[in-house]
């Protein structure tokens, strides 16, 4: 059996602080296979963010383990792409030295480098823009310059921390068809974290609901709606109906409960 | 400024509205330039007439004085002589002052932990008044130029360090994880994060320490030196040669002037990607 790309085994966080404990993960395993498309649903502060913040390295976790790509995360993990909901474009660098930041840091030499930049400027519809600083784009066109910079790298895995939520509602469907077209014509392996249950169903193909504090691993629904799917249609398929009445019903008294703390 | 999704930066011709908005902008620019001349002759005029009628000249010279003394050392090489050691001395100052305070702004803000130890001691260098500094560092390093870069240098490194230090301590997180994951080493965080993301403060620094550092240097001369601006502000003053000390004036105001439009130049251009 090949390896899975992420293996979450038992992880644990406590966050110690002046005189109380907080359980935020109490003993969470799961297993993500190569090419799967996983969505993390819950309420706020299940740790869903500091699971996904682990497999990045970014947070290191109280006991357990994760081991991604048959490596065990130890520190920051330089084998995923990691986008959050924060502007992360770097303000100070124009669009495509934005791009080429991974490759530099990488050393790749600079005609390769240039070459990249244009192939992913033309992957999120981006051309022309190589030139421009971020403070002269949308909010939307830096996100794909984001994704871009993402991407450049060819990381097999991608982890993204409610990407599109700053966005407005039309922009997000572009965006997540965009996401969805990327994932399958460069078969990425994606753990996608969202509070938004219609994202989350439209996209994965598995959704995993997590139960407020102490959080655990609820539920995991499989979506049986066939890739390629269409963002905006799938909405009125009734795979998504039930798949999101089973989901509602398991995550909302999870945030009923966090509503009465 | 924000541009729609899909309108490409600055595509299509202006419009007409557009056209006649950007005049105004110009119109307005001129005006300010033209009222800033005649502000400056206006002001020239009232000294000349003043002087003589109002006040002795003894203690407010004249600007055809002014200007004729400088024109003076301008035709015999004085100007060039005295005003090449102060400039010398304050760009010498300015670049070790800023070099030390940049590199350890840079070292403390990465470190905090030193920072914190050292806080208290930071603080109370910093509030010695610096030119009081300056009789110790004639006696360290002689009434020569290297007293003067000493009192200039000292002055920039801490505006240049406590800028610095800010700058380090205010750049966002997610910067420094993003690009961590992207593959970035120590020094590429650094590299591409941290001393761009603190550029905008050091360069305020700069911007603020460098009267300092003429002043420094000017304080310097007047205490002990034989060449300089600032000694020919001072010998003249024993002479009671007011021509000389208001030409000495001017021309330190003169060269404070060019220097900060320079600096202005410089950070618009390195904060260009700046809203």
């Amino acid at each position: 059996m090949p390896e899975a790309a992420i293996r979450i085994e038992q992880v644990d966080k406590r966050y110690v602080g002046r005189g109380r404990e907080v359980v935020a993960l109490d003993h969470v395993s799961l297993t993500i296979e190569e090419g799967e498309f996983v969505a993390f649903v819950g309420p706020s502060g299940c740790g869903k963010s500091t699971l996904l913040n682990m497999i990045a390295g970014i947070i290191p976790m109280t006991s357990g383990e994760i081991v991604h790509e048959g490596r065990q995360v130890a520190s920051i993990n330089r084998r995923v792409g990691y986008l959050t909901q924060a502007d992360s474009v770097l303000p100070w660098r124009t669009v495509e030295r934005n791009i080429s930041l991974p490759l530099e840091y990488r050393g790749v030499p600079s005609t390769e480098r240039q070459k990249r930049v244009e192939e992913m400027l033309a992957l999120v519809d981006l051309r022309g823009f190589g030139k421009a600083f971020p403070k002269e784009l949308s909010g939307g066109m830096r996100k794909r310059v984001a994704l871009a910079q993402m991407l450049a790298y060819e990381p097999k895995t991608l982890l993204m921390d409610e990407p599109f939520g700053a966005l407005d509602a039309q922009l997000k469907l572009v965006m997540q068809q965009q996401l969805l077209r990327i994932w399958q014509e460069h078969k990425k392996t994606i753990v996608f974290v969202t509070h938004d249950l219609a994202e989350a169903i439209a996209l994965a193909s598995r959704v995993v609901v997590f139960s407020g504090r102490p959080g655990r691993i609820k539920y995991i629904e499989q979506i049986d709606i066939p890739y390629p799917r269409d963002v905006f249609k799938v909405r009125f398929l009734p795979q998504f109906e039930a798949a999101y009445d089973n989901l509602w019903r398991e995550l909302s008294p999870e945030i009923a409960k966090g509503e009465d703390l | 400024m924000q541009i729609d999704e899909g309108a490409a930066v600055g595509t299509s011709a202006p419009s007409k509205a557009v056209r006649d908005f950007e005049a105004g902008l110009v119109r307005r620019k001129v005006l300010v330039y033209v009222c800033q001349l005649a502000f400056g002759v206006f002001f020239l005029a009232f000294w000349q007439w003043a002087s003589g009628r109002l006040i002795d000249p003894f203690f407010v010279s004249s600007p055809s004085a002014v200007f004729g003394k400088i024109y003076t050392w301008l035709l015999n090489g004085e100007l060039v002589r005295h005003l090449s050691i102060t400039l010398y001395a304050t760009a010498i100052g300015f670049l070790i002052g800023s070099a030390i305070g940049f590199a350890l702004g840079l070292l403390f803000g990465k470190f905090a932990f030193l920072a914190e130890v050292l806080d208290p001691y930071i603080t109370a260098l910093y509030s010695i008044p610096k030119l009081a500094l300056a009789p110790l560092f004639i006696i360290w390093f002689g009434i020569g130029i290297e007293s003067k870069i000493a009192v200039s240098a000292s002055i920039v490194f801490f505006v240049v360090f406590l800028n610095t230090f800010s700058g380090v301590r205010e750049v966002n997180p997610i910067y420094i994880h993003a690009t961590q994951i992207m593959g970035a080493s120590q020094w590429g965080v650094m590299r591409t994060v941290i001393i761009p993301s603190a550029t905008a403060w050091v360069i305020t620094g700069l911007k603020v320490s460098v009267p300092y550092a003429l002043v420094g240097t000017v304080i310097g001369e007047f205490m002990s030196a034989n060449r300089g601006i600032g000694f020919i502000i001072a010998q003249a003053t024993g002479l009671f040669d007011t021509n000389s000390v208001f030409a000495g004036i001017l021309i330190l105001a003169v060269v404070g002037a060019i220097i900060n439009g320079l600096l202005k130049v410089t950070e618009g251009w390195l904060l260009r990607w700046r809203s």
